[in-house]
């Protein structure tokens, strides 16, 4: 047995993961999508002495199963990379290599991550590791930040650029590094929803809705069917608001006034309901272990309701006439292309693997909550010319958001539909999480795969706790999308993809 | 296709917030504590403060610290009501701190106004230059939205522009990482003088969630003290342009 099959939000024994070669972990990515499983993650378990166990998990979409199995390592050993043959996995020994000194053997590129303070071998960010670079005769460089002109958080972009052409993006994040992973392990876990929120504050509900199923899977706890409803109806609002304020910023980068105002105040509109359901623009403190903090009555129900058809009719109107502009088009289309190999090859998530053609969406392959136990459907809007838009390009990118808005807001109303007939509360306590388990919870945030893990010890306490946001793959998708285009268009890529810098960060 | 657009224009109407300086926001807006003189708050409600806000003998709740985030208030029996009063911003770290004397009209006294010549040269225009020194995003959105269509700072001839060299005020969100502090040092020394430090949200206060932290370098705090705190966790836009307006002299 090299794996153990899991569902979404189970937990096993940590003893009971297998242990077999690195080379034999490669073997059961190898194929994916056929035959082989999609990677989804790989990370380090200290152990005693200088002991790192690398569990890794992968995913079968056609299915709807995980499996997960370990590597027994220590740090400062030497593996053979994987990366060569499968891209997939050069951020996740780019990782390994900074957090416990592993070596990978045949690495193209062993940069550090994120300069973590508890690194193998501390650095300083500021003297980091030599960039890429080009010469030749119209060659030249332009770096951007950390600080940006906007208000955004902050990264440092290389741009390799042949006269106005980028030939290669070099990114490098870690700026926001403020020990996430740590601050989960001190104290009960059950008390770490606001930190959870804080992971990244726009995708607050997905960190938090990843981290309650954490709990719950370690406390052996079923959520009341109004919470679940309530849960997935702040995850689809969270959804909606942030493809509207991207619509928006991707009009914004074109010069098209008209989208950037009227998409960013339907955006408010959307945001101002989280709000009046939980207090909070951005949906914090309505995810707790065990449920949700906050229910809505019939008058604050039927509110809700009106709001989000009027934001799902003008957004669609709206979005018809932005996708029929000629003017816009010209810009988005052919912009930025990740092709579906790609994609493929680095494991893009979310809308922006759906705009290239991949088929991940843990709402529809691995569901929980609502999502399981009331059926979520998509129904694929066409574009102009009667297709699906799956080129991956900024066109792709943005016009899934406005795809998705509409199944968003429509999954809503249903959601509130249901909810007369839920009457079993909106949260039960939470059982202690039980010792010596290794559990796995992923959620479909807006940005995509969002996914949490954590190893218990033998009293219950947290002795490993990891995230991965959807940004960690998406990122490399960004530096590919903008090679051979041109160095303005840039701001339209990155808002095409919209990452979060602290996501990666943690 | 230009009559969808003005169909959508037309159903868009009219959305700025006519006054900000008067709008209220939501009624289940968690903003300023009140606090009961009856009641005492239990171990279980202090332990499950994510900022360690809370402190008893005397109740008290240091905004500062605190991330609005309600779990002490829905705690059984407790003497903690969050109204939705939103006009939040302060001007001394220790005026921060809400007891069960502090009414919100107190607490709002407590906020000064800037000197003379800061309202002389600030008071109809002042940019700001935003630092993200790790902050979540959540911050960071809730200043953008100052700019938008609905809160429109700009009204005030208040702006974010895109450089140090063009500030007349540095807002800092995030509670300061060690990979940001050099960054963060740097653009205040760009920044020409007079020049305004502003703090947005509870992690830039206090370091927040994240004061323990040890990926952390507030060292910059020991040498340059701020002059607007805007507590949160974000702040609402509203608190964002309030604080900043009160200080102009031009707020409530």
């Amino acid at each position: 047995m090299n794996r153990v099959f899991l569902k979404n939000r189970a937990a096993i024994p940590f003893d009971d993961l297998p242990s077999i070669s690195y080379e034999a972990v490669g073997d059961i990515v190898a194929g994916s999508p056929f035959g082989g499983m999609r990677l989804v993650t790989l990370f380090g378990v200290p152990e005693e002495r200088d002991v790192v166990r690398l569990v890794a998990l992968f995913a079968d979409d056609a299915q709807g199963t995980l499996a997960v199995t370990g590597v027994r390592t220590s740090r400062g050993a030497t593996l053979p990379s994987l990366t060569p043959k499968m891209p997939v996995f050069h951020l996740f020994e780019r990782q390994a290599r900074e957090e416990f000194g592993i070596l990978f053997d045949g690495h193209p590129w062993p940069k550090p991550v994120r300069y973590p303070h508890d690194a193998h071998t501390p650095r300083r960010i500021e003297e980091c590791y030599p960039y890429f670079s080009m010469e030749g005769d119209e060659t030249h460089e332009v770096a951007v930040g950390p600080v940006h002109a906007g208000v955004i958080e902050p990264g440092h972009f290389r741009f390799l650029c042949d006269g106005e052409r980028v030939d290669h993006l070099e990114i490098q994040l870690g700026y926001q590094h403020r020990g996430v992973e740590k601050l989960f392990r001190e104290g009960p876990l059950a008390l770490k929803s606001a930190l959870a929120e804080s992971v990244s504050g726009d995708a607050a509900v997905a960190h938090a809705t990843a981290h309650a199923g954490i709990v719950e899977t370690l406390g052996d706890t079923v959520i009341p069917d109004r919470a679940a409803l309530l849960r997935a109806i702040g995850l689809e609002l969270e959804r909606a608001g942030v493809h509207l304020g991207d619509l928006s910023a991707l009009c914004n980068d074109i010069g098209y006034l008209p989208g950037t105002q009227m998409f960013a105040v339907m955006r408010t509109e959307i945001i101002n309901t989280s709000l009046a359901l939980c207090g909070c623009r951005f949906g914090r403190g309505l995810i707790t272990p065990g449920g949700v903090n906050y229910d809505i009555d019939d008058r604050k129900k039927d509110r809700i309701a009106r709001t989000v058809i009027r934001v799902r009719d003008n957004a669609g109107l709206l979005a018809a006439a932005v996708f029929d502009d000629q003017s816009v088009l010209a810009r988005f289309e052919k912009t930025g292309t990740v092709d579906t190999a790609t994609a493929r090859a680095i494991g893009l998530v979310g809308p922006a693997g759906r705009a290239s053609g991949l088929s991940c969406d843990i709402r529809l392959t691995h569901p929980t909550d609502a999502y399981a136990r009331h059926r979520f459907a998509k129904r694929p809007l066409r574009n102009g010319d009667g297709r699906v838009a799956v080129s991956g390009d900024v066109y792709a990118r943005a016009f899934i958001r406005h795809q998705e808005i509409q199944d968003s807001l429509r999954y809503v109303l249903e959601l509130i539909g249901h909810l007369a007939a839920a009457k079993d509360g909106i949260a039960v306590s939470v059982a202690a999480p039980r010792p010596g388990m290794i559990a796995f919870s992923i959620t479909e945030g807006w940005r995509g795969e969002t996914l949490h893990a954590a190893v218990t010890d033998d009293d219950g306490a947290t002795r490993r706790y990891h995230v991965k946001d959807a940004s960690f793959h998406n990122w490399f998708g960004l530096a590919l999308a903008v090679r051979d285009n041109g160095v303005s268009d840039f701001p339209l890529c990155n808002k095409s993809f919209n990452l979060s810098y602290c996501g990666f960060d943690l | 296709m230009v009559f969808r657009l003005l169909r959508a224009r037309w159903r868009h109407g009219w959305q700025a917030v006519p006054d900000p300086v008067t709008a209220q926001v939501d009624p289940m807006f968690r903003g300023f504590p009140e606090i009961a003189k009856e009641g005492t708050l239990s171990t279980e409600t202090i332990a499950a403060c994510p900022g360690a806000a809370l402190s008893v003998n005397p109740v008290a709740i240091d905004l500062g610290k605190c991330h609005l985030c309600g779990s002490c208030a829905r705690a059984v029996n407790s003497p903690i009501r969050l109204t939705n009063r939103h006009h939040l911003g302060q001007t001394r770290r220790d005026a921060l701190v809400v007891t069960a004397e502090t009414t919100f009209e107190e607490y709002h006294a407590r906020a000064e106004k800037g000197r003379d010549e800061i309202r002389r040269l600030f008071g109809r225009s002042l940019k700001l230059r935003s630092v993200s020194a790790a902050g979540c995003n959540a911050c960071e959105m809730e200043l953008n939205a100052t700019t938008n269509a609905n809160f429109d700072m700009l009204r005030y001839g208040i702006d974010i522009v895109a450089s140090p060299r063009h500030a007349d005020a540095v807002i800092v969100t995030g509670p300061v990482s060690a990979n940001m502090a050099d960054a963060l040092e740097d653009t205040w020394n760009a920044t020409p003088a007079p020049k305004l430090l502003i703090l947005m949200g509870a992690c830039a206060i206090s370091g927040g969630l994240f004061a323990a932290s040890p990926a952390l370098d507030r060292r910059f705090f020991n040498d340059h003290t701020p002059d607007i705190y805007i507590p949160g966790c974000p702040p609402h836009p509203l608190t964002v342009v309030n604080a900043i307006l009160h200080y102009l002299g031009r707020g409530l």
